[in-house]
């Protein structure tokens, strides 16, 4: 069976919307160097560099992990660079995690940025492709009538989303790394919020931040000489579907059902809901938190939302779920997926500070992309498994 | 290590252009015949890795519609790297070796027919520093030559040559590009595109795909009568700058070639990932191959035929292919990414 | 003192010919002649609307080529009430998921002829061509959808199309 993977380091940068006060190397070094010091290790300690983030367009340049390999102290080393999509973060940790659980290497750097302020995002997701049609307006445009569906399906409450959003942009006044702090916001500011793609408000989406997170991965050899409690992977798993197909169920996709099903599996969990003590979750447009609830098997389908209502997602509930604030606070694209699979981690290992839940054993991170179709999972946690 | 094996391989005729058919229309009989000849069904398949590039084909996201070629369904445990599918076969390798499945699929395509390949590759030097002068692809390749002729090891008849012999070899190889004979005398007459660089140095604007079965154990062994198991594989990259390194000479080449186990024993085959002819020279160096009495690529290789992205790919697949069929036993795979070869992949592959 | 620089701008331009595939253009000139052709999965005899050419469950070729009705069903649908750079709608606009009749697949278009409050999932709805002399081998052939008039159908019969 695979070796056992810990992560002895995490760092991740300031989140914000324009980072013009380092390059693109500097933006990664800023995380990198963090997850080095918390493993109080150097570059030169290092055995492979993983790095990830969504499409090249979003910077203007081309692979740019080649043009990165020095600043991330590769030169030498082999260096892995992966693009799942929005799921991208997790892959990345997960690709990272898989080399020391193949017993290839002692100790893997794992790295995941965007910095969207360096190109026009909106033109890198749409380049006018004369044959496809242009009725879709953003992201948002694609995900609002899934929601839509869901909220038909269910029978949700329509304040649903606006309380997501509320408890996610309080949660982030906890994370001093979050892109939004918004001292003052309250349920009545966010349903005054303009509504962009009916039903999602403004409030309701994500921000575009520039930012960075790194771990390093190491062996249970190397575990032993971190000075921080390390965090263990118990479970790890992608699955993926197609963008379209004929009685597709975008609400909840069978990959995220599957992916979840096969990380409880490997984690020895029966009763999710039970079991897991908090969880970071990729939530860009509030409505998903309900949503992932079913998908992630913490809710029978159609009751995802009840979850919310009742605050059991809060971060006093009995899952809190984006104790960090989550994608709605910070969305560095490529390292969102990376932030929640960290922010697990962190949670397990007692270092999430003002956001950290009392006794966390067990986490998950999870992250997805596409049309909610590439799904990527982890549970960590304070013990080997 | 756990032994994994190649088990089947296959790849679309590489062509200057493909004007009829898209990414998935290339792929889909790729990945069917790969599958096909490894009896493994995409359904038995325990993980499938893909590499391609978005600003080769033009859009964000576009491994994703790719995966309509493979039929992801129910949903399959998948992953994708913004580069050659050499280094997504060496992500599936490494899953391989966690025990749990027994087999994988990988995959590459690229169009390179679909903008201007070589302005294209400008993109991943330096934004800040080197891409507002916008030196092209075969401009920076050209810096590489330079820098080994004055090195005074390999002269331009030696870069001569070894086009002549890629093009010779491709006569033979029905999925090449580029097959017509070359006089090497008459070719060193023609002016230089970019010095010292000729047409016949630089490689052909190619649309591809290729798909490979990876098996590990006895799975391999049910799927092919002779799995091309993988020895040792491993890869390496070099600081960006080129002004950092001695574009002479490969180090990261070399340094694959050792932790792949591939400097010591005979090879009866090398397919090395060379664009451009003096590259070949160099990896040759670099890994190793100079004096040994290696077959260097019996397809023709990157010189007849370069579907970006897969051309490394391609290479391990041929590398394997000649100990499947039982006219090699022991064989080097190569692949590069990167300007003047910033980073290389070294892949030992052996029949029982 | 010189003046302290962030950062540079380097325009990058970048020209694609984009290959359509052979599936996809059978639809497009089926769209020149005022048609929507999808086609049929050999396998699962799913019909598929814009065809690329496979079939993304089972992932072998689709090849027969199936004539659409141009009515269908709105399955769900989003109202943009933003402008978006390169959209050539003003906002506010419907785009909706339009399962056509005969085929297992919504597409994307544009809804109008509707106040934005008054669409429902389920309403049904119809092509508006351009002109006969304006038909070209692109979505835009189809100006957008418009509702029918007939009665909304159930929601049992197209939920498993969301
Ligand atoms: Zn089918």
């Amino acid at each position: 069976m695979a070796n056992p993977c810990a992560i002895a380091g995490i760092g991740q940068t300031r989140h914000a919307s324009q980072r013009a006060d380092v390059s693109i190397a500097g933006l990664v070094r800023e995380a990198a160097l963090r997850a080095l010091e918390d493993a109080a290790l150097t570059f030169a300690d290092i055995d492979a560099v993983v790095i990830g983030k969504a499409p090249d367009m979003f910077e203007g340049v081309m692979m740019p992990e080649l043009m990165l390999a020095d600043a991330l102290g590769a030169a030498g080393k082999p260096m892995l660079r992966v693009h799942t999509a929005g799921s991208v973060g997790g892959s990345t940790a997960l690709v990272a995690a898989s080399l020391v659980q193949a017993g290839i290497h002692e100790r893997v750097l794992t790295v995941a940025f965007e910095k969207q302020s360096e190109s026009d995002a909106m033109w890198a997701l749409a380049p006018k492709i004369p044959f496809q049609p242009t009725v879709v307006a953003g992201a948002g445009g694609y995900f609002a009538p899934h929601i839509r569906a869901y909220i038909r399906r269910s029978g949700a409450p329509l304040d649903i989303g606006m309380r997501v959003a509320l408890k996610d942009r309080l949660n982030a006044l906890r994370n001093p790394y979050a892109h939004l702090h918004q001292e003052d916001i309250t349920l009545e500011q966010i349903a005054q919020s303009p509504m962009l793609w009916d039903p999602i408000r403004y409030a309701e989406t994500c921000p575009s931040s520039d930012g960075a997170c790194a771990m390093v991965l190491v062996s249970e050899q190397a575990a032993r000489s971190a000075p921080h409690r390390p965090a263990w992977v118990h479970a790890s798993a992608m699955r993926s579907e197609p963008t379209m197909f004929a009685g597709r169920d975008q609400v909840n996709p069978r990959a995220g059902q599957e992916c979840a099903a096969a990380v409880y599996h490997q984690a020895g969990i029966t009763d999710p809901r039970r079991e897991i003590d908090a969880a970071e979750i990729y939530v860009p447009f509030s409505w998903y938190e309900p949503m992932w609830m079913e998908n992630l098997g913490f809710a029978p389908e159609g009751t995802g939302w009840r979850m919310t209502l009742e605050g059991a997602t809060a971060f006093d509930g009995d899952l809190p779920v984006n104790p960090s604030g989550g994608v709605l606070s910070s969305n560095p694209i490529g390292a969102s997926g990376m932030l929640r699979f960290a922010e697990a981690a962190m949670q397990v290992r007692g270092q999430a500070g003002e956001h950290q839940v009392d006794g966390a054993k067990r986490a998950l991170g999870h992250a997805y992309g596409g049309g909610s179709q590439f799904f990527a999972m982890w549970i960590v946690g304070s013990e080997k498994p | 290590m756990r032994d994994v094996a190649v088990v089947s391989f296959a790849q679309a005729p590489s062509v200057r252009a493909d004007q009829l058919r898209n990414e998935v229309e290339i792929l889909m009989p790729v990945v069917a015949e790969a599958l096909g000849r490894s009896g493994i069904s995409k359904h038995e398949i325990g993980f499938t890795c893909s590499g391609s590039s978005d600003y080769l084909a033009g859009q964000p996201f576009s491994f994703v519609m790719a995966l309509d070629a493979v039929g992801a369904w129910p949903p399959m445990a998948e992953s994708h790297v913004e580069m050659d599918g050499a280094w997504a076969l060496y992500e599936a390798w490494a899953r391989l070796q966690h025990g749990d499945i027994d087999s994988a699929l990988v995959y590459a395509f690229g169009k390179s027919s679909m903008g201007d390949i070589a302005e294209l590759l400008t993109l991943q030097l330096d934004p800040y520093s080197v891409v507002p002068l916008w030196p092209d692809a075969v401009s920076v390749a050209a810096l590489q030559a330079r820098a080994m002729l004055d090195g005074g090891h390999h002269s331009e008849r030696d870069m001569a040559a070894v086009a002549a012999r890629s093009r010779r070899d491709a006569a033979s190889n029905p999925n090449a590009q580029v097959r017509t004979p070359l006089d090497e005398a008459a070719a060193l007459a023609e002016p230089c595109i970019v010095s010292p660089l000729r047409e016949h140095d630089c490689p052909p604007v190619s649309d591809g795909a290729a798909a490979i079965v990876l098996a590990a154990g006895e799975r391999a062994r049910q799927a092919c009568a002779r799995p091309a198991w993988i020895r040792g594989i491993d890869h390496r990259i070099e600081p960006a700058s080129l002004g950092a390194r001695d574009l002479a000479t490969s180090q990261s080449a070399a340094l694959a070639a050792r932790h792949a186990g591939a400097l010591g024993g005979a090879f009866d085959v090398a397919e090395i990932h060379a664009p451009f002819t003096h590259q070949e020279l160099i990896l040759r160096d670099a890994l190793g191959l100079g004096d040994r009495a290696t077959a260097m690529n019996p397809s023709g290789g990157a010189l007849v035929a370069n579907p970006v992205m897969v051309a490394g790919l391609i290479r391990i697949g041929e590398a394997a292919q000649r100990i499947i069929d039982g006219r090699a036993r022991r064989a080097l795979a190569h692949a590069t990414s990167g300007p003047c070869l910033q980073q290389n992949l070294v892949c030992v592959l052996e029949a029982d | 003192m010189s003046e302290q620089v962030y950062g540079i701008k380097v325009p990058i331009r970048l020209d694609y010919t984009y290959v359509v595939g052979t599936a996809p253009a059978r639809f497009l000139r089926g769209l020149a002649q005022g048609k929507i052709v999808g086609q049929r999965c050999p396998s699962c005899a799913k019909v598929y609307v814009p065809p690329r050419g496979s079939c993304p469950t089972c992932g072998v070729p689709t090849r027969d080529d199936v004539a659409l009705s141009d009515k269908g069903i709105v399955t769900t649908f989003c109202v943009v009430n933003i402008p978006f750079a390169g959209s050539a709608v003003k906002a506010p606009y419907v785009s909706a998921s339009v399962l056509l009749d005969g085929a297992d697949i919504p597409l994307f278009h544009l809804l109008q002829e509707v106040a934005t409050e008054d669409v429902r999932m389920g309403m049904r709805v119809e092509a508006v061509w351009v002109p006969n002399d304006e038909l070209q081998p692109s979505m835009n052939s189809i100006r957008y959808f418009r509702p029918t008039g007939e009665p909304d159908a159930p929601f049992e019969s197209f939920k498993e199309h969301l």
